[in-house]
């Protein structure tokens, strides 16, 4: 699992049956200071997550499929829940609950 | 799974059994901004994509299943076609551009 920020939505008229009705989510992961990492990704939206929200993100096929209850599903990046904060090393590196602006 | 770009075609008559009649296409990995992110691959498409169009693609074990036959040697495999990804400061990466 990582951790990132969703930075736009995407949008798909023609895809596999187990996308059809799912929320998709272009996702920016981050180290846990919250500096960019990796490669951007699309990612299934379980967790009524928006633009702006720093999510939980698994990107395993397995945890994936079970998420979406279909065995033969291909699908691999799921967004699995919504960050309040991240704390590490005594510090806090990321609040939502600060208001809007003043994110870290 | 990732936002692409469908670059071009490869055509192989000879194949693993299992993936003959599927089509290989190009594709260029983007990120959020639309911009190409890492090296070109080589990608099996099930939702008839062509060059040009911008789509979504998933990598590892799970490509193969996206294919009509799920056990074969497969690493990458188009799922989706976008019409459109929306960045969150209003910029959009269309089919177009």
């Amino acid at each position: 699992m990582f951790i990132a920020d969703v930075v736009g939505t995407v949008v798909a008229p023609v895809q596999i049956p187990v996308l059809f009705g799912q929320k998709l989510l272009l996702l920016r992961p981050l180290t846990p200071r919250g500096k960019r990492t990796g490669k951007t990704r699309i990612g299934i939206d379980r967790a009524q997550a928006g633009v702006g929200d720093r999510v939980l993100v698994i990107d395993e096929g397995n945890s994936a499929r079970s998420v979406l209850g279909d065995p033969k599903g291909a699908v691999k990046t799921v967004v699995i829940g919504v960050i309040d904060y991240v704390e590490g090393q005594g510090e806090l590196w990321y609040d939502h609950r600060r208001p809007t602006g003043d994110k870290r | 799974m990732y936002l692409g770009r469908v670059t071009g075609r490869v055509v192989a008559t000879q194949r693993y059994p299992g993936i003959e009649g599927v089509p290989l296409q190009w594709v260029q990995p983007l990120d959020e901004d639309g911009e190409p992110m890492g090296a070109m691959l080589v990608a099996c498409d099930v939702v008839g994509s062509g060059p040009g169009d911008l789509v979504h693609f998933v990598d590892g074990r799970e490509a193969a299943l996206a294919c009509p036959t799920t056990f074969v040697p497969v690493d990458a495999t188009i799922i989706g076609y976008v019409e459109q990804a929306a960045h969150a400061d209003g910029r959009m990466i269309g089919r177009g551009n």
